[in-house]
């Protein structure tokens, strides 16, 4: 599976789908593929403020239990409610799985984060 | 799979073959194994409805031979030996003076004093130590030997196992009992084969010589194949003895829990005069313990798992021993000691899972019983 170029990705495996002073997020291919197959997905409250590097919620495969970092700082402004039903769609199309969608509290946040191209490099190691 | 490494991690026969389709491998009680091929959830399904091919190679064997043997065996273990004819297998208790689980185990008969005991991987040099200096206590001229190295073990396990298993011996599987093994060719490999396993679905485990594992291995993940078998690995056993109920080593029972606490009082000889443990185990059957082992269920969207602290009325009452959603009941299950007070079916209790207390409920075990043949 290849990385669009369009996201911006964390070390800690997540991406960033930016749209102005929004950003949908969710775990990359990388991760998902390391988790094996999730089963829950335990995400903020809308409204919340999660805070960029501190974790924002935890994804559970069958086997493992993972925190999610926020690439961001912003308030939680939607929640994907169809992973609570479809946890697997985590697996089998990752890129398009968002979790939460925030509002940024610094526009431009996202800036300083992996493109693609780093992203894969990073993985590569 | 952040534990600190002290020896390298030991192969079994068929680690090439793990590697080759594509397994994930992860050290696992000293050894290197396949966690997951297609993933967890496929794989389980797969023994569910049709059948998964498993490497349990690294699981260890100990031989106790000889005059004696019997009388041996009877003094490690806390089911009664006497009870097994020749063919024949028993799951058991390797305990300890206290009533507590040095290990579990398999005791094979394989005759009148020849037995083979199959006991758990990481487990196997203290295992060993213990057998072989305790058996001894009771039976001095006894032999006993460790020949973890001179097995390797697969398991065939779900509905379509003995239909795919007997396209590749002539040993006449529909007449092996549960719990009885014979010994016979399989792709021409001469071995073992007893109807076991750790899944709680038909199945068989197939005991040969390391060498001739790939053989083996290959020649039923062939067979199988357009009968829907497919390699699976530790994850999947673990979901699914979880859901059969089966207890593991090293997470629900261990060294600090006795038998009786494990409610496994079906694997002590009740009537045999002597073995280690005897004592601490009658004692707990007439007065009772402190704690005992049940399953639950999760009532709300979460998952405990082991080492989550359990409430009862606000109250801390015990601990999640193994939990886990699974994938063929779909369900949030686990196991955990409590006080015996809270045993009983249907009994409400709350799991602190990561500071947010989630509701459950007490449930009978097995979680999951396989359908009877029709």
């Amino acid at each position: 599976m290849s990385y669009p170029a369009d996201l911006k990705y964390t070390k800690e495996h997540e991406w960033i789908r930016i749209d102005g002073d929004t950003g949908a997020i969710g775990i990359t291919d990388f991760a998902q593929q390391q988790l094996g197959d999730v089963v829950y997905v335990e995400l903020p409250e809308v409204g919340a403020t999660i805070t960029a590097g501190q974790v924002f919620g935890t994804i559970e495969s069958v086997k493992a239990v993972s925190e999610l970092f926020a690439p961001v700082t912003g308030e939680v402004v939607a929640a994907n409610g169809d992973l609570k039903d479809r946890p697997d769609h985590v697996n089998s199309k990752p890129h398009d799985s968002w979790m939460v969608k925030v509002k940024m509290s610094t526009p431009g946040d996202g800036a300083s984060l992996m493109d693609a191209a780093a992203y894969e490099a990073l993985i590569a190691k | 799979m952040t534990d600190s490494v002290t020896a390298p991690l030991k192969k079994t026969p068929l680690h090439s073959s793990h590697v080759a389709l594509g397994a994930r491998m992860v050290p696992f009680g000293g050894w290197d194994m396949p966690v997951e091929y297609s993933g967890i959830t496929a794989e389980h399904n797969a023994v569910r409805t049709a059948a998964g091919l498993f490497d349990v190679s690294h699981m260890g064997e100990v031989e106790i031979a000889g005059k004696g043997a019997l009388e041996a065996v009877q003094h490690i273990t806390s089911n009664d030996a006497s009870k097994l004819q020749i063919g024949q297998i028993q799951y058991s208790g390797l305990t300890s003076p206290e009533g507590t689980f040095v290990d579990d185990l398999l005791v094979y008969r394989f005759g009148p004093s020849h037995f083979l005991l199959v006991i758990n991987a990481g487990n196997i040099d203290k295992d060993w130590a213990w057998i072989s200096t305790k058996a001894k206590e009771a039976v001095p001229d006894v032999a006993t030997v460790n020949s973890s190295n001179r097995y390797a073990l697969i398991a065939i396990q779900g509905p379509k196992a003995e239909e795919i298993l007997q396209t590749q011996t002539a040993i006449g599987l529909a007449a092996i009992k549960y719990y009885w093994f014979a010994h016979g060719e399989i792709a021409a490999v001469r071995g073992t084969v007893s109807r076991t396993g750790y899944t709680g679905e038909d199945g068989f485990e197939i005991m040969i010589p390391p060498a001739m594992a790939p053989t083996v291995w290959d020649a039923l993940l062939q067979a199988g194949k357009p009968h829907g078998l497919i390699p699976a690995g530790l994850g999947a056993r673990d979901t699914l003895r979880l859901e059969a109920s089966m207890r593991l080593h090293g997470s629900d029972i261990d060294d600090t829990t006795t038998v009786v606490e494990a409610d496994l009082n079906w694997i002590v000889g009740w009537h045999k005069p002597a073995f280690l443990g005897r004592d601490v185990l009658h004692a707990q059957k007439a007065n009772g313990t402190t704690r005992t082992l049940v399953g639950f269920e999760m009532t709300e969207r979460a998952i405990g798992r082991r080492g989550h602290a359990v409430f009862h009325n606000g109250q801390p009452v015990g601990v999640v021993t193994s939990g886990t959603q699974t994938p063929f009941l779909k369900k949030a299950i686990g196991m955990a000691y409590l006080p015996p007070a809270l045993k009983a079916p249907g009994t409400e209790i709350e799991i602190d899972i990561r500071g947010r207390r989630a509701k459950a409920v007490v449930v009978p075990m097995p979680f999951y019983k396989r359908p009877k043949k029709s």
